[in-house]
């Protein structure tokens, strides 16, 4: 008899997965954490994996997720120095680590010069040499929101990851390159990076994120990451998403607020069959201020659903926030804002708004931009907007000699633009222009 | 808490004025819900045998069916064993002949309410009114003149026996028996309402008003509402609603359901005035409403205006769904809560025609410990080629422990429609208040003009003509000087100290 096996998805395999690592993680340095791995995942057992039911889940189905057999990523020893060619910027001083499926690869990073006051340990490593700080941040703060399971698997299942920490008063120059690399498997793989930063006060920071893979490999990346920002600290982060078409990318920020300090996100998703962001900040002092630009791309079958969530919990906080969409194709994409204004918050400055671009038929957005405010002395305001080109900017180029579809492709550009030309750091930014340049600039100038 | 906000709270205290309740020997159907109940209602309303077939096709679908959880809104299980599903004011022997023969008391009841039937015949045919009292309709005024023209304009079950072809065709075909929790609920239950017809060219010469209360104690009201507007036809429509104080919550889940034909109009205005329970949240109306109008044939419109005041809560979202090619939607709506109010109220406007058209306007005002929430949907579909929408959402929190909260739904699914959705959240400035002091107006003044100008781009949209029924139902002027606001704060509580303005 020819029996069909059926494949082992969802929750079963996540099951297997943390039956196959548990001897790991309990003998090595981190056996200590075992007690939060295994809380962690009984607590996704208890959620399971997200449907479309659920009203935070409504506009992603993860249907074709649960159809794949995900293994737990094995220590690759394929050379990735060709893949991070195209990702590394040259000639550009940053400290840089880099993540391959999962493991620090200590080849590819270079953080030899860190200056006095900054530590940057895989978590691997941490588990030993900090365990102290472990023990009292990782997976104290994520995961109080809609990607909750995904955390807790995340907390029961992560290998490895990266521990920043910034002493009191310093200020790191150069920016932090962390590269999250996933190569092809034979069988698709799935990872669990985590990423920890812990800012003193009056620190400053720049964190570069990135998620990148192997052109047509099929994985899963479910990363999470803790960002605590001390009193007056500065933090600069940048999360650029450009995973493989094929992948599938869940990721949690979540950031906790200090008294007077500054956070500054700009949340770039390109790539992910479906990939999904949960940002969540928690303004917990006086006179924080918290900035989140994002912007999202689809083409084909794509499908980027962006979760953001600002808690003001305390009086004379600012918070601003715009999310850019631009879908072609057959892609779809959601915006689900939510700003919370908490009791005694008063003095609340909160500002919101979704664009989108349609640029197909075919392509779908829903944007959901939501307020929960329980002060009265607040000002708050969302917007959302989706639409088509101005006609009029389309006819001024027009008017000029520049044919429809050169004309469009300026605008669209123009459109995400607006978001890019924010980034500070100008390899990033040079390498993001070129990109929405030849996806939007078809053929214009 | 600074004086001014301790005043503004003193501001929006009031005192229900509606509460009083009418000893009226009742026709009650005996508390629970099962077949036997369905069929009852039936019986006595002598139905014909599809109206029973239908009612008991949707209990039976209710039965299977989940009482939803996804809302902002708060409350202690329903026990839909203990309510009763029935209640009548009792007759001897046969109904009413005419408006003469209807019990005095309960005309007096109206009377109080401020919506004399009698009155309004003399009143030279300003409004047509259906009066529903408990969950029977009391009387029709105006019936001949409106047959002039050839509209129909009864009770629910009256249309059962006298048009069942109208009623069979629309019934349903706008909130099917299926549609959810409360409307499934209602279709097997609902107990009577009214029907209006508005035939092929019609403009009807007057406003049309329905008027809703609930008098008996732990009884429901599930009445039912079908509009049909006739290919050219059109039509401005008044609901309003009381009911009295009481401990107990009640149940008030009514379906309205309109349809819109071919370049026809439909305005459909409410005035919810439910009774809001107490300061500490005890009694009160649930008000849980099915209203959907379609947008059925082209070039035509529905408009939905409702000033929402009353209720423990409110939870409802009266909708557009877009099907003609350059139809139109509109939702204007204002809605305050006070003590321990809750709503969660909006619309959905589903363009599914070519060029339609829907604008949203929502003002929310919560004071005390009321929550408020707007919740939206506005849904393009992929044939609705160059549709546009406008969303407007606007709260204003009055005190600091009450909650006002957004949450719009876009779903757009072409690339030539166009969707815009604003929202801000205010509350009434100590500048502005000492600005109109400055200039002599008093504070219970300033507040009320600074609440009416909030409200103003609903307010406006209510029909002129019902200034005088409007008036005596919501003692609100909608020219502009006075706002409900007054009413809800000003009449019982004024200000201990109106010159305890020690900051100034």
């Amino acid at each position: 008899m020819n029996q069909q096996i059926e494949p082992v998805t969802g929750r079963d395999l996540f099951r297997q997965h943390f039956e196959e690592v548990e001897d790991r993680f309990s003998s090595n340095g981190q056996s200590w954490f075992m007690n939060t791995r295994k809380a962690a995942f009984a607590r996704f057992t208890e959620l399971g994996i997200p449907t479309r039911k659920d009203e935070a889940w409504k506009h992603t189905s993860l249907n074709p997720f649960n159809e794949v057999e995900f293994r737990p990523s094995d220590v690759s020893d394929v050379d990735s120095k060709a893949l991070l060619e195209g990702i590394v910027f040259h000639n550009w001083k940053a400290h840089r680590v880099v993540f391959q499926d999962g493991q620090y690869s200590e080849g590819n990073s270079a953080i030899n010069n860190l200056p006095k006051g900054l530590t940057i340990v895989s978590l691997k490593e941490a588990f030993s040499t900090h365990r102290e700080v472990i023990e009292e941040h990782l997976a104290s703060y994520a995961g109080e929101d809609e990607n909750e399971a995904f955390v807790a698997l995340n907390t029961a299942l992560h290998e490895d990851g990266l521990l920043v920490m910034v002493e009191k008063g310093v200020v790191v120059e150069d920016p932090i390159h962390l590269i999250y690399l996933t190569t092809s498997h034979a069988h698709p793989s799935s990872t669990h990076p985590r990423t920890l930063v812990i800012a003193e006060e009056g620190s400053q920071l720049t964190l570069i994120e990135r998620y990148a893979g192997e052109e047509g490999s099929v994985y899963f990346t479910n990363a999470v990451s803790e960002i605590v920002l001390g009193e007056n600290a500065h933090f600069d982060h940048y999360r650029l998403q450009d995973e493989s078409p094929q992948s599938f990318h869940i990721g949690t920020v979540q950031i906790e607020q200090g008294r007077n300090s500054r956070y500054r996100t700009h949340a770039i998703s390109i790539g992910s069959r479906i990939g999904r962001n949960g940002i969540a900040a928690h303004l917990d002092g006086e006179g924080i201020e918290c900035v989140m630009n994002g912007l999202f791309l689809t083409q084909d079958d794509q499908h980027i659903d962006n979760h953001t969530r600002v808690i003001h919990a305390q009086p004379h906080c600012y918070s601003h926030e715009v999310f850019k969409g631009i879908l072609d194709d057959h892609s779809s994409g959601a915006f689900t804002g939510r700003i919370i204004v908490k009791e005694g918050a008063q003095k609340t400055d909160a500002i919101q708004s979704s664009k989108n671009l349609l640029l197909s038929d075919d392509a779908t957005i829903s944007p959901d931009p939501q307020l929960e405010i329980f002060a009265d002395d607040v000002k708050c305001t969302h917007g959302a907007t989706i639409g088509q080109l101005d006609t009029d900017a389309i006819f001024y180029l027009r008017a000029r000699g520049i044919d429809e579809q050169s004309a469009r492709g300026l605008l669209t550009f123009a459109f995400a633009n607006e978001i890019i030309e924010q980034i500070k750091i100008e390899p990033l930014r040079d390498y993001l222009e070129a990109i929405i340049a030849r996806r939007y600039r078809k053929g214009a100038l | 808490m600074t004086s001014d906000t301790l005043m503004l709270e003193e501001l929006a205290q009031s005192e229900y004025k509606y509460g009083f309740s009418t000893d009226i020997e009742a026709d009650t159907v005996p508390p629970g819900l099962n077949e036997e109940v369905v069929r009852l209602i039936s019986a006595k309303k002598e139905e014909p045998e599809w109206m029973l077939e239908w009612r008991l096709k949707a209990y039976r679908h209710w039965l299977t069916m989940e009482e939803p959880q996804w809302q902002n809104v708060h409350y202690p299980p329903i026990d839909y064993q203990a309510a009763s599903y029935y209640s009548a004011p009792k007759q001897a022997g046969e109904g009413p002949k005419s408006l003469d023969e209807v019990d005095p008391k309960l005309l007096e009841t109206y009377e109080k309410l401020g919506i004399p039937l009698k009155e309004r015949e003399i009143l030279a045919g300003v409004v047509a009114v259906d009066a529903v009292f408990d969950s029977v309709s009391v009387g029709t005024t105006f019936k001949e003149t409106l047959a002039e023209k050839g509209i129909i304009f009864c009770s629910f079950s009256e249309a059962v026996k006298d048009h069942p072809d109208l009623v069979k065709k629309y019934m349903g075909s706008v909130v099917p028996y299926t549609d959810n929790f409360f409307a499934t609920l209602n279709s097997a239950v609902f107990s009577d309402g009214s029907f209006c017809y508005i035939p092929k060219g019609v403009k009807c010469p007057m406003e049309l008003s329905t008027y809703f209360r609930i008098n008996e104690a732990s009884t429901g009201q599930f009445e039912r509402t079908l509009l049909v507007a006739d290919e050219g036809a059109s039509v401005s429509y008044l609901e309003g609603c009381t009911a009295p104080m009481r401990d107990t919550n009640q149940l008030h889940a009514a379906v309205v359901e309109i349809v819109a034909l071919d370049d026809a109009q439909v305005k459909y205005s409410t005035v919810q005035n439910w009774y809001p329970g107490d300061e500490n949240g005890k009694g009160g109306i649930y008000n849980f409403v099915t209203k959907r109008g379609k947008c059925a044939g082209k070039n035509s419109k529905i408009s939905w205006t409702q000033v929402e005041t009353g209720s423990a809560i409110t939870w409802k979202y009266p909708s557009c769904i877009l099907m003609g090619d350059n139809s139109v939607g509109e939702f204007y709506s204002v809605a305050m809560t006070n003590n321990m109010q809750q709503a969660d109220t909006g619309t959905k406007m589903i363009h599914l025609g070519k060029n339609t058209r829907s604008t949203i306007i929502s003002k929310g005002i919560s004071a005390g410990k009321s929550q408020n929430t707007y919740r939206g949907l506005v849904k393009i579909g992929k044939k609705a080629t160059g549709s546009r929408n406008y969303s407007q959402c606007d709260s204003m929190l009055i005190g600091d422990k009450c909650g006002a909260h957004t949450f719009p739904y876009l779903e757009i699914n072409n690339k030539t429609s166009q969707v815009e959705h604003e929202a801000s959240t205010s509350k009434i400035g100590e500048d502005q208040i000492f600005y109109c002091n400055q200039r002599g107006i008093e504070t219970e003044d300033a507040v009320s003009m600074i609440v009416n100008g909030f409200c103003k781009e609903v307010f406006r949209e209510l029909p002129m003509e019902f200034a005088v029924e409007a008036q005596k139902l919501l003692d609100v002027s909608l020219e502009g000087s006075v706002v409900y606001i007054k009413r809800l704060s000003l009449r019982e509580n004024r200000i201990k100290g109106k010159n305890d303005y020690g900051n100034y």
